[in-house]
């Protein structure tokens, strides 16, 4: 009995973990073109629904009911797989975000985190690393130019830019002792690290739009150059698991943003899951207001800011924060 | 919970009150199956009716010619290589990361020393251009 209700609590948490996974993601699209229009001085889209409410619903409809075109030079068993690795894997990592201190239910502490990994870190990392293999073998398989192009491109822009990533954590980590996302959080109880740490908070910034391949650094799918890049060839609920895909990874890199930096749930007079829910929404609205304002980068400009730039700095970073750690300040 | 007569529970990550093991395996299970429906409504919900031309690999209506499968340029392959080489140098300064309380300052001197060595080979590898794009060539 006591195993069955067990299952019932994990499987209603994985329910609303996924749920809000996915319907966050969803109105983050309807969010963008809103503030977009908005940034344009226009009004966006407010025909579906009270202020353009039901739009994701329409629009996800209308994708599932398309014609799904397979073009002829495709390899058929990569074509169809490689968009559900790019949604699939961002989908995945959300398993290790925490979001709050932890319930107690029927006499159990239950913690508000689906699996609370003591390496919790490096798997948002290496999940993150997998959706590469999406975009450049779903690139790759189109058989297109502009594709290849977008392919090639946005898997080395973001194994560059995990490089700035991984490194700007360390200072983190240095500072939480653990890899653990539900640590670094009760570490940040006092002060959170984005103001203990400010140079690693603009390199994992910079670095997050790399990684969400959004303006200024969207190279890969550019498409006054290339079409749609990696995903000209994809039409139908195949391209919408792209698009979701990506603002999956816009709400994750929000979620993961709020907890290594922004103190989590920490914060004063509101409830904890308000915090977080606002900080989690910051930084996708970050993202959408810098595609609203910034142009979008040369080739050799962003290889350069990634490796000439952040790198350096991130490195140099890890030795400054050691230096004050070890000898105690 | 600690086991009591009636009830012992099972290895600790196997239990699903544990935020261990078993819920990272269904967790994995469940997105998997979100994504098979998925790919499966999108091929199923609608007919497919493919035409010679429908079936053409995009370029801008102008008929495509030759396979996409080309070569491309070198400098995306030495970023590979480089990052091969950073990224696993960036697992070892992690695992520094979590342990550096008890390595103290000789394990923080140590590290200096191999952060300092790997940012020499940023260095050679910037001035012997493998950090620079080719800009006559196009990318």
């Amino acid at each position: 009995m006591d195993m069955l209700l067990g299952v019932v609590v994990m499987l209603v948490k994985m329910a609303v973990v996924l749920g809000v996974a996915l319907g966050l993601a969803a109105y983050m699209i309807l969010l963008e073109r809103k503030l977009l229009g908005r940034f344009q001085v226009r009004y966006g889209p407010n025909r579906v629904g009270y202020f353009g409410l039901l739009q994701p619903l329409a629009d996800g409809l209308k994708m599932l009911l398309k014609e799904d075109i397979i073009p002829d030079g495709v390899d058929r068993r990569i074509f169809l797989v490689a968009p559900a690795v790019v949604a699939g894997t961002a989908l995945a990592a959300f398993a290790v975000v925490p979001f709050g201190d932890g319930l107690t239910l029927f006499g159990h502490r239950v913690p508000q985190v689906v699996v609370d990994s003591n390496v919790g870190l490096l798997l948002v990392l290496a999940l993150s690393s997998l959706a590469v293999y999406g975009l450049a073998l779903g690139a790759w398989t189109s058989d297109n130019k502009y594709s290849l192009l977008g392919g090639i491109r946005g898997a080395a822009q973001m194994i560059s830019y995990e490089l700035a990533l991984g490194l700007s954590l360390v200072p983190v980590v240095m500072h939480a002792r653990s890899l653990s996302l539900s640590d670094i959080v009760a570490a940040q109880a006092g002060l959170p690290f984005a103001l203990l740490e400010p140079v690693a908070f603009v390199i994992f910034i910079i670095g997050s739009l790399a990684e969400t391949k959004r303006v200024p650094f969207d190279l890969p799918e550019a498409e006054n150059e290339l079409q749609a890049g990696f995903h000209t060839e994809y039409s139908g609920m195949r391209f919408a698991l792209f698009f979701v895909g990506e603002y999956v990874n816009m709400v994750l890199l929000g979620a993961v943003t709020a907890i290594f930096f922004l103190g989590g749930w920490h914060g004063p007079f509101l409830p904890p899951i308000v915090w977080l829910a606002l900080k989690v929404l910051a930084v996708p609205v970050f993202l959408i207001w810098t595609r609203a304002s910034l142009p979008r980068l040369r080739y050799d400009q962003l290889m350069a800011l990634g490796w000439k730039v952040l790198i350096p700095l991130a490195l140099l970073n890890i030795l400054v924060t050691g230096a004050l750690l070890a000898a105690g300040v | 919970m600690p086991p009591t007569a009636e009830f012992t529970p099972l290895l600790a990550p196997f239990s699903p009150w544990e935020p261990g093991a078993l819920p990272l395996v269904v967790f994995g299970a469940i997105v998997l199956v979100v994504m098979a429906v998925i790919l499966f409504l999108s091929g199923f919900l609608v007919r497919r009716r493919p035409t010679p031309s429908k079936q053409q690999p995009y370029e801008c209506g102008i008929r495509p010619t030759g396979p996409a499968r080309f070569r491309y340029p070198v400098p995306f392959f030495l970023m590979a290589v480089f990052f091969l080489l950073f990224d696993v140098e960036t697992a070892y300064i992690i695992s520094y990361a979590v342990a550096w309380p008890e390595l103290g300052l000789p394990g923080y001197l140590r590290l200096a020393v191999f952060v300092i060595v790997l940012g020499l080979g940023l260095v050679y590898a910037w001035r012997k251009g493998g950090l620079d794009w080719d800009e006559e060539e196009g990318l």
